[in-house]
């Protein structure tokens, strides 16, 4: 379908040319706030103005020495990776079942795996402080990486579901009628054609967990206080260039995992490709 | 012979494949059960108490069980009989002992206002158990509101198990003395004005994003492969940035002495810095900017499957490119608008983070209010009874949109 639009007349052409405009600015738009931010967090300057006084890692070095932005640092990365593993089990072994499983309630149990997803942040995030508060799970480690990891499987369901749509099953049913038992069909077989597709599910969990901030609010103490939960008090109180110092790195990070799951994704489509 | 042999052998493998695809179901299911469970435990059971809040009146019947007991023989007339009135000072002298007693005082109050007053200096006056049958005249003696009905009336409608309270106040009603349901005073009335503000800013955000996500999806849908897998990044680079990032970016370009006031100060056209965030207009900007994605994915896929085939007919047959672009392209998109619209309007009215902080306060969605109610005045019946509503509202939202994304096969790009 490449190359279909080849203007003809002189209003298709105008027509054309009007929606590259359009599509600029609303580039333009999209980009503004990182092509604002990122300048800013290497101004020597202490205020947030252009044009800049000069250049200088001032707010990188105060990033990197704070002990209070490394502890969060250090919070949102054991967060992170833990409800990235958890939910990369739960949503992988839940996908697995899913493909295979016919039932009329599989409709039913698609909405409860899927509405982690839809329903508004602030009422899971007070549902679980309810709910986890008389536990002993707030304010600890082990409640917000539940919390996450509840946020996060529906990502890796859907990424892990997805591959599992271009996924031949005659492939696993081959490797049973030559006698492997499923656990090894599935580490054999399965395991290393979804490779990717779980690859990506994990760094989305991971995305997830790592810029979530409302159930943090509600749950997180003292000592669980996350980078984006750091960054919301620093925004609230009062923007210093160090804060957008951190943004520059989590955008860096996130363009790193944007990179990676596009790759993996460019991987698996070939992959289906060659098996088509 | 064979007829028999091959007919003995028919059954069990019939019943062997069988017997194989229900272990298959079994196995099936219990791979997704894991997930279920922790769902449950993390997710379904917490909401579900959450709307258990929003109806459950625990506070009166456990500070104050013998007068409840007691009331539930009183057919609502005048006032409740001496027995009544010897439950209250005995419930109030023991809830004073136990420190319990701000805690009914407080429910009574949402009923009465000024009843927290009622309850906690009769329960400081009251010295001594009164004697037998003067706990009517010593009541009424300490507080005079002891003996009017409407008091009486509050206590019972707060008597529980259950208490349509909350839900009502969350749509700015109430019940008078009689039980009658009615509007809210003035003064309480503010949560339909709030829903509506939600709503409103949604409508807009949704309404923006689609203005402004059109052109840029067609423009994709209609790039060589190459081109819009490279536009493409300007797309997800922002979708894939932190929220907060871009809420503070966001500051940092609109706020009076940002990037914007000082260029249109620069440039001569303006004089004093116009006030572009803590208020409406930044939370539009803000919310547009972080939603657009989640229109364009959508719209872009559906584009991506119009074939150019029907344009080039409508052409052919004569059509102006105006009314080709009205009558055979527009109404193919519609897919795509309705699932980017819905997708934006859901997850627009549960924003809390974005106009928390560039948002004024007459900008504050719900999702806040049931934050403040939560952690600020501790009204938890009523944040849950707003989450209720809210929750419906995007259950409804989304059961509609699951509808068309089904209809369309899958096609609705979310983040995969």
């Amino acid at each position: 379908m490449s190359a279909n639009h080849s203007p003809r007349t002189l209003s298709q052409r105008a027509a054309w040319t009007a929606t590259l405009v359009a599509a600029t600015l609303v580039f333009v738009f999209l980009m503004a706030p990182i092509l604002a931010i990122v300048p800013l967090s290497f101004s020597s300057g202490a205020y947030l103005t252009y044009p800049l006084p000069g250049l200088s890692l001032r707010w990188y070095e105060d990033f990197l020495s704070s002990p209070r932005w490394m502890l969060s640092l250090k919070n949102s990365a054991i967060i992170g990776v833990a409800s990235a593993v958890l939910s990369m089990i739960l949503g992988t072994l839940a996908a697995l079942g899913m493909v295979q499983w016919k039932s009329k309630w599989k409709p039913l149990i698609l909405a409860v795996v899927l509405s982690p997803m839809v329903v508004p942040v602030v009422i899971t995030a007070v549902g679980v402080y309810f709910f986890f508060a008389p536990l002993g799970l707030t304010g600890n480690f082990l409640g917000l990486i539940l919390v996450h990891t509840a946020l996060a499987t529906p990502f890796v369901f859907i990424t892990v579901s997805a591959t599992l749509q271009g996924f031949d099953m005659t492939l696993a049913r081959a490797a049973a009628s030559l006698g492997a038992p499923p656990l090894l069909t599935f580490r054999k077989v399965i395991l290393p054609l979804i490779l990717p597709g779980l690859a990506s599910g994990a760094l989305f969990a991971f995305a997830t967990s790592f810029d979530e901030v409302v159930t943090v609010l509600f749950l997180a103490g003292p000592d669980q206080r996350t980078l984006p939960r750091e960054m919301f008090s620093g925004i609230r109180e009062n923007i210093s260039p160090t804060i957008t110092a951190v943004a520059v790195v989590l955008t860096v990070i996130s363009i790193g995992l944007l990179t990676v799951i596009e790759l993996l994704r460019r991987r698996n489509e070939k992959l289906k490709g060659n098996m088509a | 012979m064979t007829a028999a042999f091959v007919a003995g052998a028919e059954m069990p493998l019939k019943r062997r494949l069988k017997r194989a695809e229900r272990a298959r179901q079994f196995r099936a299911l219990g791979l997704v059960a894991p997930l279920l469970l922790f769902l449950m435990f993390t997710f379904v059971v917490p909401i579900a108490g959450m709307i258990w809040r929003s109806v459950d009146d625990w506070e009166v019947p456990q500070v104050m069980p013998h007068t409840v007991a007691a009331l539930s023989s009183w057919n609502g007339q005048g006032l409740p009989g001496e027995t009544a009135y010897a439950a209250l000072a005995g419930d109030l002298q023991a809830a004073r002992a136990a420190g319990t007693i701000g805690i009914a005082a407080k429910r009574l109050n949402y009923v009465v206002n000024g009843f927290r007053t009622v309850l906690t200096s009769t329960a400081r006056n009251l010295k001594t158990a009164p004697e037998p049958g003067t706990a009517k005249d010593t009541l009424i003696g300490i507080n005079p509101a002891w003996g009017e009905h409407a008091t009486w009336t509050a206590i019972k409608s707060a008597s529980g198990p259950v208490t349509s309270y909350y839900l009502l106040a969350a749509v700015d009603l109430t019940r008078d003395a009689d039980g009658a349901i009615v509007a809210s005073p003035d003064d309480q009335a503010i949560y339909l004005d709030l829903f509506g503000r939600t709503f409103a800013i949604g409508l807009g955000v949704t309404t923006l994003c689609l203005v402004l996500g059109f052109p840029v999806a067609y423009l994709l849908a209609n790039l060589p492969t190459a081109q819009s897998n490279l536009l493409m990044i300007f797309v997800l680079l922002p979708f894939w940035t932190s929220l907060l990032v871009r809420t503070c970016a966001w500051i940092v370009i609109l706020q009076s002495e940002g990037i914007v006031n000082g260029s249109l100060q620069w440039l001569g056209l303006i004089d004093e810095p116009l006030r572009l965030i803590y208020n409406r207009f930044g939370v539009y900007m803000a919310m547009t900017h972080v939603l657009l994605p989640f229109m364009i994915l959508p719209l872009y896929s559906v584009m991506r499957s119009i074939s150019p085939a029907y344009m080039r007919a409508a052409a052919s047959l004569g059509a102006p490119p105006a009314t080709a672009f009205f009558r055979i392209y527009l109404p193919q998109t519609i897919p795509g608008i309705g699932a980017g619209c819905l997708l934006v309007f859901i997850l627009a009215i549960g924003y809390y983070i974005t106009p928390a902080l560039v948002g004024g306060a007459a900008d504050q969605m719900i999702s806040a209010f049931i934050a403040f109610y939560t952690t600020e005045t501790v009204n938890w019946g009523l944040a849950s009874a707003l989450g209720a509503v809210l929750l419906l509202s995007t259950l409804v939202l989304a059961a509609v949109y699951g509808k068309l994304a089904l209809g369309r096969q899958n096609t609705g790009g979310l983040k995969n």
